[in-house]
């Protein structure tokens, strides 16, 4: 089956106002192109569910997309702060429900195998499980170490996203998903997920991805939509493809404090711009893609065999 | 020392902090003075120290000096690169890094870190990023080192506005078993405050003075009543190779070594 499509549709279909909406890539592939099309969609009252909420979650929460952030780093990387974040956190008009990066991990993990929590050596005499009722204690039913007394551990709930959207190097038509580089949480997050969306950078025949199938991080059978976005995942970067933007990364800082800076931002570069291949050809002009040009290193290549004789050996 | 060209503070901090690291196998490591000290430790007190980057690189071979935990420069030519899940469940709740770095806004006496936020966590004054994986590292590496820029009483505190990161004392309160011994360095641009990490109750203490500071001066920057050691050390300088190798071989942008 193809499930090859646009974003625009790929957004209309599977993000509806209200909906819990997983983007994951950690610094790595992450899906802003999509979070673009969020925006330009004027999706409203979302819960955006991100392990590092880092400038695309800024953006759309300054385009009013978002309700609730649920998360484990509400920074700018280490490049200063996500201005409209702060802003609202601090006046307190957005709703910000915070664990940490072991606790997002285990809460996708628990989702993505239908499990009622899942535990971790985390959060023992935090404030955390004081503001996030959800990270609760449990005693473990087996003797601790040595046959003493029962372990106490601090347990996340699932996490079920309506839609899991992330970015990959490339997939097939039918949504296997190949990932090299950092592989993040991404399997977890769209297994953990009702819905699946993987922006790539290219489309590749079904032999490109037969070719290397250990390099298939998502199979297709848990991806709904396939949606071809090239440059998709800036001002992040795609390994192999371009790098980090790190000047934006900086840039963004400044422009973030600012709300009316921020908002002309967005008009110019996201509600100004129809698609993403709009965004790609006004970057462009600047040099930003010569920029972040990156060079060749391939990998060594691997045999995976195959058998000579027809019968069984 | 090169007295015609005399270490700045981040070179102090980073030579300070690469010697402590004297011994270590696996370091978990984060960007800015760590990135150096681990860097440095690796070329002299440290030779063959595997860094392990939460974002799933295990070996690095950096041709670049690393802008972020998950620079490109660091998954080209690393050793391994592996799901965060297995990152962090397998070598860092598993016990394999023998210490990391942890930055915060605030630290208390004990080495309780908070990274969350300045005010109440409900309507903040100061929203800041948040654990990250912070609690738990704190939580499952051996020992942890703090460095801190700035020594003064914002961030050396009585009380902690928010305890994101809890040390194995306020961990085992809660009934938590953590396996580390929680903070045992805090190196700041005045000295290093040190914890042996083996007992209740136990205070960071002043060990040793960088030279030209005083232990008074130190109290004074510090927003509980700290404790100094009887055998008061000054920290020796950068030598003339820890300069020239941060300098020409590890940061020559000064990038890190603002």
């Amino acid at each position: 089956m193809d499930k090859t499509t646009t974003m625009s549709e790929a957004i209309a279909r599977y993000v509806a106002d209200g909906a819990t909406v997983a983007l994951e890539g950690f610094t790595h592939l992450i899906p802003t192109a999509a979070g673009h099309e969020i925006i330009r969609q004027r999706r409203r009252g979302l819960t955006v569910v991100r392990m590092t909420p880092d400038i695309v979650t800024d953006q759309m929460i300054a385009a009013d997309c978002v309700a609730k952030v649920v998360g484990a780093f509400v920074g700018n990387s280490s490049a200063g702060s996500l201005g409209e974040l702060r802003r609202r956190v601090e006046a307190g008009t957005l709703e910000l429900e915070e664990c940490s990066h072991y606790g997002m991990i285990c809460r996708y993990l628990a989702g993505a195998q239908r499990l009622p929590f899942y535990p971790l050596r985390s959060y023992a005499g935090s404030d955390l499980p004081r503001v996030n009722p959800g990270l609760r204690k449990v005693v473990s039913p087996y003797p601790g170490p040595d046959g003493g007394e029962p372990e106490q551990v601090y347990v996340v709930p699932p996490v079920h996203p309506d839609v899991t959207i992330i970015h990959a190097q490339r997939a097939d038509r039918r949504g296997n998903v190949q990932i090299w580089g950092l592989t993040g949480i991404q399997a977890e997050a769209v297994y953990a997920a009702r819905h699946a969306v993987a922006v790539v950078e290219e489309v590749v025949d079904d032999a490109v991805v037969r070719a290397d199938p250990n390099r298939t991080a998502v199979p297709a059978h848990a991806i709904d939509a396939v949606v071809a976005c090239p440059h998709g995942a800036h001002p992040s970067f795609a390994q192999g493809y371009y790098d980090r933007d790190n000047a934006f990364y900086r840039r963004w800082a400044g422009i973030s404090k600012d709300p009316e800076r921020l908002k002309a931002w967005l008009e110019e570069y996201v509600l100004g711009t129809r698609d993403h291949a709009e965004y790609v050809a006004k970057l462009a002009a600047d040099g930003t893609w010569d920029r972040l040009a990156v060079g060749s290193a391939p990998s060594g290549s691997i045999d995976y065999g195959r058998r000579l004789r027809k019968e069984h050996p | 020392m090169n007295t015609a060209n005399p270490a700045t503070s981040s070179e102090l901090l980073a030579a300070v902090a690469s010697r402590e690291l004297a011994g270590m196998r696996m370091v978990f490591a984060g960007i800015g003075l760590p990135t150096l000290a681990v860097s440095l430790a690796d070329l002299t007190v440290a030779p063959g120290l595997e860094i392990v980057y939460e974002s799933g690189v295990c070996g690095a071979h950096p041709s670049h000096l690393p802008e972020t935990i998950a620079d490109a420069v660091l998954i080209t030519g690393a050793e391994a690169v592996l799901p965060m899940a297995s990152l962090f469940g397998y070598v860092l709740q598993g016990g394999r890094i023998d210490v990391a770095f942890l930055g915060a806004a605030q630290i208390d006496r004990y080495g309780n870190l908070n990274s969350s936020v300045i005010g109440p966590w409900e309507r903040p004054a100061v929203r800041l990023p948040g654990s990250g994986g912070a609690v738990e590292v704190m939580a499952n590496a051996g020992e942890v080192f703090v460095v801190m820029r700035r020594h003064d009483p914002r961030s050396f505190v009585a009380e902690l506005d928010f305890c994101t990161s809890p040390g194995p004392d306020r961990a085992r309160a809660d009934g938590g078993r953590p396996r580390g011994r929680g903070v045992t360095r805090v190196i700041t641009d005045l000295g290093i405050l040190s914890r042996a990490g083996d007992g209740a109750g136990e205070e960071l203490t002043l060990t040793a003075v960088h030279p030209g500071v005083t232990a008074e001066r130190v109290r004074a920057a510090t927003g509980w009543d700290l404790k100094v050691a009887d055998a008061l050390a000054t920290t020796a300088p950068p030598t003339d190779q820890e300069l020239r190798l941060l300098r020409e071989d590890i940061d020559p942008d000064r990038v890190y070594l603002r």
